[in-house]
């Protein structure tokens, strides 16, 4: 599979009569905008704010962040199954607006959804403080159900997206980039003298706000498959969770799904990227069991000789991570993990609810118990009360002058684990 | 202005006696006292040991708290901005009073210690958490060595400067996990990190996995129908409004709840807190996360003896273990006064 990643920087966004791009200007219609979004029986209103950095501006509770892409050539549409036909995505041509990014917020649907602020100490901890943002704050009707609730905003912002994306549709990228993986016995003849990698590709599904969809489907419901990485490029995973904000993986971040991109950056070279094993982590022992033994059989199918492993949350899926690395290394593959921690807020606890002698090689995205203090800031999109009762929140947690003092938990992306961004913890 | 630090030796190193001195009182003496002359020299000007407080190791472990409290009196008085305990090398006595001591001075003083032992005393475990701890050699022939990088690292701590890793100041590393910004991304450095695994180059791990308690079980009870059973959730349940606030994640603390007059949980008296899991199923019904329906039940028709009047819930999401194990201490004790024969732990 071979696909095009065209890119066209964005530098600004602004309001305009019509949404188009020009000379990396992102201009976006409103009302058009917020039509599109609210296009849902279920949606009460849809209000477009604009978020760019370094402003003062604090986005809580931050359920989702989609980046705008649109597909130029090829087959089918991105986030298939969900907004498109389910046609096989991830070759052709796909634009991106690069620098913008749809961040969804509203009324609060459980306990996990985070914070973004554009500027101050807790913007050194998103990525999507460097982004130019344009914030939906979706409203559903009365009285809808949680999972609905749900549903309907993770939707709204996915059309959102590709309405944006739409704008660059005949817009002549900056820079285009081309990844290839070719079906698996001609990928390993390309480069027969490279060591084999398979990227096992760990996706929450513990539930409401803990879901992921594969193609529209909901990932607890699958038996590990395997994945073109280009498919992952074109929308064919999307969050449908809040895990904590910190180490969930918001759309956006599959979407430049970090491991994969930095793989295809040795291909070649160091290793022979061979593809991505995508997998679950429910909550039944049964499942863990069915799900590791699945993952592990077909990375060894696969002939790899190693295998990034990356989590999505913490605490019950750790038994997920362990297994997985276990079994894998039980049959003499390679792995290396990458998990955040939950080390206390002193740091001084055991960061793991699991342990495995043969995760003897772990990438930590950082200690998501360390508190951090946001001042306030001039504008706030959404709830900030929501503060004292979030993941990572306390009582208490908003003061009256509008700070928040809470865990690196509540910044959306602060540790993910698709290794995004540069926190780590060490030893002291 | 001058650094003040405060020292803290035992009688062997204060020139006072060996075994036989070993239960001397706390004294205190102005100025720097045997190996607090070469630290003196290692600060130059910039710092002074204004007090040695000197205890005999004997009396020190066999009256803790009273001799802890003594000597930190006797530390307060001198106003230090940094105390220097031992080094203690591999003695095992002294290297438990000067961990103590350090302990006590962080958690009363908030003032920071910088002590100095040999990898295996058994001080080190225990007190490595509170107070720097410099790795040293395992007799008092190591002196010189241990001096300069105690002294380095307390003129450090003193002027408030940033510490650097273990390998970089040469303390051993006290097991506390602390943030920083690596200089490449983590996708990037697991990238490098698997190539040289399958090169089968040295790599160190970001994480070296924890190793677990292990809790025997208890003895089976013998006759259930006498037994006293009790409820206990990590599970989020709590009454309805969540009164004590406990988070939804990373729970401070623990609540005790009446069950009298409750023989059903339903969504009118009780929800969870629990922020980790899909609650909508333990909403509509939260026996399902704590079985007080099936209990009272049992309780009703002989089938246990009796049902503990009140139940204890926490939220178990990303929890740390060091709260967990504080709970759990405090929960035990309570069940244990009241007479609780079992429990029964649900967590989501």
């Amino acid at each position: 599979m071979r696909l095009e990643v065209g890119n066209i920087l964005i530098k600004d966004i602004q309001f305009g009569d019509r949404t188009e791009v020009k000379e990396g200007v992102l201009f976006v219609n409103r009302d058009e905008l917020a039509k599109v979004a609210g296009e849902d029986d279920r949606i009460a209103s849809v209000e477009v704010y604009l978020a760019k950095p370094g402003e003062e501006i604090r986005i809580i509770p931050v359920k989702d962040v989609i980046e705008p892409r649109i597909k130029v050539s090829g087959k089918g549409g991105v986030f298939p199954g969900l907004i498109s036909k389910v046609d096989t995505v991830g070759e052709g041509r796909t634009h991106v607006l690069k620098g913008a990014a749809v961040v969804t917020t509203g009324r609060i649907v459980g306990f996990q959804e985070g914070v973004i602020d554009m500027a101050g100490p807790g913007a050194e901890y998103t990525p999507f403080s460097k982004t130019m943002n344009v914030v939906l704050k979706i409203e559903p009707v009365e009285g809808l159900h949680q999972h609905e609730h749900e549903r309907v905003v993770r939707l709204a912002g996915l059309r959102a997206a590709e309405y944006l994306g739409r704008a660059g549709q005949n817009v002549e990228p900056d820079h285009i980039e081309v990844y290839e993986t070719k079906p698996l016995l001609e990928q390993v003849k390309e480069y027969p003298d490279l060591p084999k990698v398979v990227y096992v590709y760990m996706l929450q599904t513990q539930g409401l706000l803990h879901n992921s969809y594969v193609y529209g489907v909901d990932a607890k419901q699958i038996i590990p498959t395997f994945i073109y990485p280009t498919e992952v490029m074109d929308g064919a995973i999307v969050s449908g969770n809040c895990v904590s904000a910190c180490d969930k993986n918001p759309t956006y971040i599959h979407q430049n799904n970090p491991v994969i991109h930095d793989l295809y950056e040795r291909h070649g070279k160091d290793l022979n990227f061979i593809g991505c094993v995508i997998t679950n982590e429910n909550v039944t022992l049964a499942d863990k069991e069915r799900s590791s033994n699945m993952t592990a059989k077909l990375v060894e199918f696969l002939g790899a000789d190693g295998v990034i492993i990356s989590e999505e949350g913490f605490g019950n899926p750790d038994t997920d991570l362990v297994m997985n690395c276990y079994k894998i290394e039980e049959k003499g593959i390679k792995t290396v993990l990458i998990t955040d921690e939950y080390a206390g807020r002193d740091g001084a606890s055991q960061s793991l609810a699991d342990s495995t002698e043969k995760g003897d090689a772990v990438v930590s995205t950082g200690n998501a118990n360390e508190i951090i203090k946001l001042p306030p800031m001039k504008t706030v999109i959404g709830y900030p009360e929501v503060a004292d009762i979030i993941a990572g929140g306390t009582d208490g947690s908003l003061a009256e002058d509008g700070s928040i003092t809470a865990e690196l938990q509540i910044i959306i992306g602060s540790t993910n684990e698709l290794g995004y961004g540069f926190l780590t913890a060490k030893g002291r | 202005m001058t650094i003040r630090i405060v020292h803290y030796i035992n009688q062997f190193f204060a020139g006072i006696g060996g075994e036989e001195k070993a239960d001397h009182k706390p004294e205190v003496r102005e100025g720097a006292v045997g190996p607090g002359i070469a630290f003196q020299q290692a600060f130059g000007e910039e710092a002074k040991i204004v007090a040695t407080v000197i205890c005999g190791d004997s009396y020190f472990n066999e009256n803790m708290a009273a001799a802890t409290d003594e000597v930190i009196g006797m530390i307060e008085k001198n106003k230090p901005d940094l105390v220097l305990c031992g080094p203690a090398f591999n003695a095992g006595r002294y290297g438990i009073a000067c961990g103590a001591v350090a302990e006590a001075v962080v958690d009363r003083l908030g003032v920071p210690v910088v002590s100095g032992m040999y990898p295996e005393n058994p001080g080190v475990d225990l007190y490595k958490k509170s107070a720097y701890i410099i790795e040293t050699s395992n007799s008092a022939a190591g002196m010189r060595k241990a001096v300069a990088p105690m002294a380095r690292l307390a003129l450090k701590l003193a002027r408030g400067e940033e510490i650097g890793s273990p390998e970089e100041e040469g303390y051993i590393p006290r097991g506390i996990r602390q943030n920083q910004f690596a200089s490449e991304r983590g996708s990037k450095r697991a990238v490098e990190m698997l190539i040289k695994k399958l090169k089968g180059e040295e790599y160190t791990t970001e994480y070296p996995m924890p190793v677990f308690d292990r809790v025997t079980p208890g003895a089976a009870i013998k006759d259930i129908k006498k037994a006293k059973i009790a409820l206990v959730s990590s599970g989020g349940p709590v009454p309805k409004g969540n009164p004590d606030r406990i988070e939804s994640s990373s729970a401070s603390k623990f609540g005790k709840y009446s069950l009298q007059g409750i023989d059903d949980l339903n969504p009118e008296n009780s929800e969870t807190a629990h922020g980790g899991y899909d609650p909508v199923y333990a909403n509509e019904d939260l026996d399902r996360v704590l079985p007080v329906d099936v209990l009272k039940e049992m309780e009703r028709e002989g089938e246990i003896g009796s049902l503990h009047e009140y139940w204890y819930a926490t939220v178990g999401n990303g929890t740390s273990v060091a709260n967990a194990k504080r709970f759990a201490a405090e929960i035990a004790k309570d069940l244990l006064a009241a007479g609780v024969d079992g429990v029964i732990l649900t967590s989501t």
